[in-house]
């Protein structure tokens, strides 16, 4: 008898102990499930929201979705290796070029309506993924500069082909120095503006 | 209850010794504060203020033209106020505040504006921005002025309005606006004002001539500025021991006032404010904090003289004290210049030698910026123009590589460590740099200048600071962005739906109405749908009798030719007979109708051709034909609310058409004469039960029935004359 209640012991204990934590994890299992897929939303967080469809998805989510699924994260101009780099902190992998099949990195463009040639058929309006052109049907239309996201999608619907994309220009006030170009220059004589400072001086 | 008092002496004891610590604290503070502290870091580099302070401030003949940028502030750019042509006098003003952070542009001289556009302004980037361009007329008129008499007795709101009215802003460097700065929402009860007169960077003097010689107006500046906060606790006014005769004038005005002039030593960057409030009251700015923060605001004396000015003489802010130095010039001195001096204008009155000339720095050495447009003018913030030799101020060496050895760390006044964050910046890590405190970075550049690699370490700050800065933007940008198209996507699901449940509504309410409709099939309703395809196939066979045949087309372009052949040859015997004046008039008569004659000779041509085709390929016409009513099928379903009776109807007219697509015209006619019978006979019975029924539209059936029988003896007659042409 002795030797039933040595090892019954022991058992009930440790039978007993996963009984409570397994409740208890059954019930933090219930009662703070995550809805969604974080990880999507944090991947949705870091691209550009272009919604440009570069990538081949319908819209930056769609990718971020592909993304969480293991799908390459270079395929994303609008974001550039900037956002490659992110991406690449953030799933712990990584970062490589930019895929150039999807096209490349560009500078910051608005599309702009050459509002006189305009026939106000709304076709740019239908296909304006942020609702950033305004106009009614036959009625003038015009691109909000600053909600546009310089997608692209409303130059080729456009039936008079009167939508350019033009190089958003930096202000004043937006501007800020560039870095210094990298490299280290041991050699004084090999910079170029000291060998234009010697022919002025000569 | 013993417990109860143990408690009880327990929470007093602890409030007692809370009480306790707070007071050390504060005498600790207060020691702090009454001694002059010192700052981490700091450099000495050769002050060169000897160059400029051997003249009193001087003036220089006004510029034909002044350059009076939109935006000389932090904040946003004024709205024009004037137009092209219009005169203007000193002191106007030109361009009106945008908002709460903005500040008002004056004209710093009488003349006309001669051109509002975007032109060169004093800015690193060496961007052009609008400016109002003014013709002086040399007169220099002021306009009428209004000076705020006895402020002290005035709203704070009244003053703080007049001095933003005057286009205040700072003017030590930032070019804050002036009357937010001194409306603070910090939080903290402002208990200190400080006056900052330390001017630490090098060649930079006219804060420092500015005290020597206008230190009366300094002093009524400060003493609008301390009104304007409710008489602070304390008033400091702090300048750097290199500055002797500035303290002295400073104290002689400042006696028999409660302001203190507070001498500590000369190290750059004690100027900056957060190093002067720490070395004045031992405060620390906290991290991207504000002074008001920490109960201190901080002003320039240049600053509280311009308030002076504004309040006791109503002047606003249109010219200020500049430094003009540098080795390249014959003369170097401080002068008093309008706002809008062309830089190139004050450096050409001061007698600048172009072979000497290295560059043009607004600003000082260690914090100013390389302008290349000389034609930039002086702005509020302008406090000194450096002109140096190649000799005084040479290129930096290369850069080098960093070889760790901590001294920028050393001199840091900000502590942070220059070293982590120029490699951060390097590697443009943002968020090693944020970590690392990157926006604490007052960027004065002494770092760089005791790198013994001579790393430009500022620039690399500078740039990671303005790429964080437009990452955040653009951040902002995205999730506005995100939320549209979100809402767009929610909105076209929406309307999706919607058109659905109307569609299936649609669905239902036809598949209703069918279900009726068959259950009472007798009713009149469906014997009104039976007539109405009755008289759908009738119009059909009209319009099928309307269209010619290949063989009457042929017979048409016949007869056209042969009349076109007919005036052709008029035309010319009357051209061979008529006067030698009128000729030219029938030529061009003869012109067109030869023109004619070519276009019926084509129509023949094709009409043969046609003629031609029709008899080789009847199976296609009838299937050409057939395809005809198939159209007005579509418009059937739409119009005879799909009803079964019209089906057949249809199907009827389909076969009527095919078959008369391959009938000879003698037999179409004989067709269309039973048609019209059947139709007559038709109207007859409507007419006479229009007429047992008494029915009101009598007379209109008894008009048609006239019409239908002209009609059939019409035809009639017409198949009498073809059987006797056969």
């Amino acid at each position: 008898m002795e030797w039933l209640s040595e090892v019954s012991t022991p058992l009930l204990i440790l039978g007993g102990m996963a009984l409570v934590f397994g409740a208890l994890l059954g019930f933090a299992a219930v009662r703070f499930k995550v809805e969604g897929d974080p990880i999507v939303d944090q991947i949705d967080a870091i691209l550009p929201q272009t919604q440009c469809g570069q990538c081949g998805h319908p819209g930056c989510r769609p990718y971020a979705e592909a993304i969480a699924n293991g799908e390459a994260i270079n395929k994303c101009p609008p974001g550039g290796q900037a956002t490659i780099n992110e991406l690449a902190n953030l799933l712990d992998v990584e970062p490589t070029p930019l895929d150039a099949e999807h096209g490349v990195e560009d500078v910051k463009k608005v599309a702009f309506i050459r509002e006189a040639e305009c026939i106000g058929c709304t076709k740019c309006i239908q296909a304006c993924p942020v609702d950033a052109i305004v106009g009614a049907a036959k009625q003038m239309h015009t691109v909000i500069v600053d909600e546009c996201t310089g997608c692209d999608l409303c130059v080729e619907p456009c039936p008079v082909d009167c939508i350019d994309m033009v190089p958003l220009e930096t202000s004043l006030q937006e501007w800020h120095p560039s870095k210094p170009s990298d490299g280290i220059q041991l050699i004084a004589s090999d910079r170029p503006d000291l060998h234009a400072d010697d022919r002025s001086a000569a | 209850m013993s417990q109860l008092d143990e408690r009880q002496s327990a929470s007093e004891r602890r409030a007692a010794r809370e009480a306790h610590l707070i007071a050390s604290e504060k005498a600790r503070d207060l020691s702090r504060e009454l001694k002059i502290n010192d700052f981490h870091g700091g450099i000495h580099p050769p002050e060169n203020k000897h160059q400029s302070t051997g003249e009193p401030i001087g003036s220089i003949p006004l510029a034909d033209d002044l350059i009076v940028p939109l935006n000389q502030h932090i904040g946003g750019t004024a709205i024009p106020l004037v137009k092209l042509g219009d005169l203007v006098q000193k002191g106007q003003k030109i361009a009106e505040a945008d908002g709460m952070i903005s500040c008002p542009v004056h004209a710093p001289s009488s003349g006309k504006v001669v051109a509002i556009e975007p032109m060169a302004v004093p800015h690193p980037s060496g961007m052009v921005a609008d400016c109002i361009q003014i013709r002086t007329d040399g007169r220099d008129e002021w306009c009428t002025l209004t000076p705020l008499e006895d402020y002290a007795s005035r709203d704070i709101d009244d003053v703080l309005e007049k001095i933003r009215d005057c286009g205040i802003a700072g003017m030590g460097g930032a070019g804050f606006p002036t009357a937010v700065k001194l409306n603070p929402r910090g939080g903290a009860e402002i208990d200190t004002l400080i006056i900052n007169g330390t001017e630490c960077e090098p060649y930079i003097t006219a804060d420092d001539m500015l005290m020597r010689e206008r230190a009366d107006e300094i002093i009524g500046g400060v003493e609008i500025l301390a009104h304007l906060l409710e008489q602070p606790a304390r008033v400091l006014i702090g300048i750097e021991d290199n500055k002797p005769e500035a303290i002295a004038a400073m104290r002689q005005a400042a006696a028999g006032t409660r302001f203190h002039v507070v001498v500590f030593p000369t190290k750059y960057p004690s100027g900056g404010e957060k190093q002067l409030i720490e070395i004045l009251t031992g405060r620390e700015v906290p991290n991207e904090g504000l002074p008001a923060n920490v109960g201190i605001v901080c002003q320039n004396v240049g600053t509280a003289r311009a308030v002076y000015r504004a309040i006791t003489l109503g002047e606003p802010l249109v010219s200020r004290v500049t430094t003009v130095v540098g080795e390249s010039l014959q003369r170097q001195r401080n002068i008093e210049t309008p706002l809008g001096t062309p830089i190139r204008h004050i450096l050409e009155q001061h007698g600048l030698d172009r072979q000497q000339l290295q560059r043009v720095i607004i600003g000082g050495p260690m914090m100013g910026y390389t302008i290349d447009d000389l034609s930039a003018p002086v702005v509020k913030t302008t406090n000194c123009i450096l002109a140096p030799s190649k000799q005084e101020l040479p290129t930096p060496p290369p850069a080098q590589a960093c070889i760790r050895c901590g001294l920028c760390a050393e001199v840091c006044p900000a502590s942070l460590l220059p070293q982590q964050l120029y490699w951060y910046a390097r590697a443009e890590d943002r968020e090693k740099l944020q970590a690392y405190n990157l926006f604490d970075c007052i960027e004065c550049g002494a770092c760089s200048y005791v790198c013994p690699s001579s790393i430009p370490l500022v620039q690399y700050y500078r740039a990671a600071k303005g790429d964080i800065r437009e990452a955040r933007l653009e951040k902002e940008k995205a999730d506005r962005a995100r939320e549209r198209f979100e809402y767009r996507k929610l909105r076209l699901e929406k309307a999706e739906q919607e058109k659905e449940a109307k569609r299936l509504a649609r669905k239902k309410a036809a598949e209703e109405a069918r279900l009726k409709r068959e259950q009472q099939a007798d009713s009149p309703e469906a014997q009104a749908a039976k007539q109405e395809s009755d008289v759908v196939a009738a119009a059909l066979a009209r319009v099928k009798a309307k269209q010619a045949t290949p063989e009457q087309q042929l017979a048409r372009a016949q007869r056209t030719l042969t009349s076109a052949e007919h005036r052709v040859e008029r035309m010319q015997s009357k051209l061979a007979e008529a006067e030698e004046s009128q000729r030219p008039q029938l030529q061009a008569q003869l012109k067109t109708a030869e023109l004619k004659l070519q276009e019926a000779r084509d129509k023949l041509a094709e009409a043969e051709k046609q003629a031609a085709s029709a008899p080789a390929k009847p199976a296609a016409e009838t299937r050409d034909s057939s395809a005809e009513p198939s159209i007005t099928e579509d418009k059937l379903t739409v119009a005879g609310a799909s009803s079964s009776a019209a089906g057949a109807a249809i199907e009827k007219a389909k076969a009527a058409a095919a078959a008369r697509a391959s009938m000879s015209p003698q037999e179409k006619l004989a067709q269309e004469i039973e048609a019209l019978k059947k139709r007559v006979e038709k109207a007859e019975a409507r007419l006479q039960k229009a007429r047992s029924e008494d029915d009101p539209n009598t007379g209109a059936f008894e008009t048609a029935l006239e019409k239908m029988q002209g009609k059939l003896q019409d035809k009639l007659a017409q198949q009498d004359q073809s059987g006797n042409q056969d």
